[in-house]
């Protein structure tokens, strides 16, 4: 590594941060590429199996609000897309690679929406397993995407509010409404376990060493199970992980290995929705192209 | 042509306009549309500037080789003249 990598290394641990028009290691663009890139895509895939349930909505006030939050995802997918843009990629080479398959999005995003329940559940926890890794975003290294992780989290939080809100609502309905938030929360605790990443060490994380995160996966994983067992167990719902729970003298809970094949093989579009969702994505890319064309020639 | 506009929101009458972030957009009408949608649509700002990126000219640099700190605050350490000036009027309180 030379003296100015070196520094600069640095300079973003002891917490300075980096604005667009600074210099930086090129490795450190090409990284922080491909994280705001996959962040990015997720804003944009994430909005699909959401997407399916708006017809669905069981009332007009919960189909408002679903809307609302689609529109603030593909939003934050263009705020994202902005700061990629800003440092080299063009938004259009980002949806190219999406639609192709070689850039990722986000594993919680390869699963179908069975039920009215999962959207609860995505809307909650796939939220909030979210707002973990972003919150830690606001302090990332390069200035311009923390600052936009703050409009971000803000809008996030409530979206976690709407979730919870679905959730209750079904909770304390039927017998048959609780079990569907069950039978959701069964098939995605997984998922969720899987969503902070492998328990790799901070500082053998590239992404930390740069300090584009500012916690490593474990740490946002403690965090998110320190927040929300408790939170979905007094409602009297089971967590599907028999060796799940926390040490009361070191704070850190204990769960069963989640299968990290599984999560390579889903990221890298082997998912059970992974292939559709790309297609849908492609085709709508197609059926909107016009659009941009009339609108570009126009301004022309 | 897709431009870049930076846009600038006013949270509350009164308060300065900050850099909020910046759309794309081939004209300001569209521009406009973005930024309504991207930072207004919760009732979050009071008022948007919008204004295209080449219309922004960027300063960083403030060299200061001549040591101007009699400009500022901290330029000036009155603490020891000021106790010795109460001490000649009598007027020192005692600790």
């Amino acid at each position: 590594m030379d003296t100015r990598t070196q520094e600069f290394v640095e300079y973003v641990q002891a917490g300075g941060q980096v604005e667009s028009g600074d210099w930086m290691p090129d490795d450190y663009r090409s990284k922080l590429v491909k994280f705001i890139e996959m962040h990015g895509n997720s804003e944009l895939m994430g909005v699909l199996p959401e997407r399916d349930w708006i017809l669905r909505a069981p009332t007009l006030q919960r189909k408002l609000a679903l809307t609302a939050k689609i529109q603030d995802e593909v939003g934050h997918a263009q705020l994202i897309y902005r700061v990629v843009e800003d440092l080299g990629k063009p938004r259009s080479a980002c949806l190219d690679d999406l639609v192709s398959g070689k850039a990722k999005f986000h594993n919680v995003f390869h699963y179908p929406t069975k039920t009215w329940g999962d959207v609860g559940v995505i809307a909650w926890l796939v939220d909030a397993a979210a707002i973990v890794s972003q919150k830690a975003l606001l302090k990332c290294s390069y200035a311009p995407y923390a600052r936009i992780m703050k409009k971000i989290c803000w809008e996030e939080s409530f979206h976690i509010l709407h979730g919870r809100d679905v959730i209750l609502a079904m909770v304390t309905g039927t017998q048959e409404q609780f079990e569907l938030v069950q039978e959701a929360l069964d098939r995605w605790w997984e998922p969720l376990m899987h969503f902070h990443g492998n328990p790799i060490p901070a500082d053998e994380d590239p992404m930390y060493v740069w300090r584009i995160k500012s916690q490593g996966n474990e740490d946002a994983r403690q965090q998110f199970l320190e927040g929300y067992v408790p939170q979905i167990r007094e409602l009297g719902l089971e967590i599907p992980d028999p060796k799940l729970r926390r040490d009361d003298e070191t704070s850190v809970w204990s769960y069963t290995e989640p299968d990290w094949d599984r999560l390579k093989a889903v990221v890298t579009g082997h998912g059970p929705a992974s292939q559709e969702r790309l297609a849908f994505r492609r085709l709508s890319r197609e059926q909107v192209d016009w659009v941009s064309r009339i609108v570009l020639a126009e301004a022309a | 042509m897709t431009l870049v506009w930076e846009v600038f929101r006013q949270e509350r009458k009164g308060q300065p306009f900050a850099h909020a972030g910046s759309v794309t957009a081939p004209d300001l009408s569209f521009a406009e549309l973005y930024a309504r949608e991207q930072y207004g649509r919760r009732q979050e700002s009071e008022a948007l500037w919008i204004v295209p990126r080449e219309g922004v000219h960027a300063v960083a640099d403030f060299p200061d080789e001549f040591d101007l700190k009699y400009r500022r605050v901290d330029g000036y350490s009155i603490k020891a003249r000021l106790k010795e000036a109460r001490e000649r009027a009598g007027t020192a309180v005692e600790s």
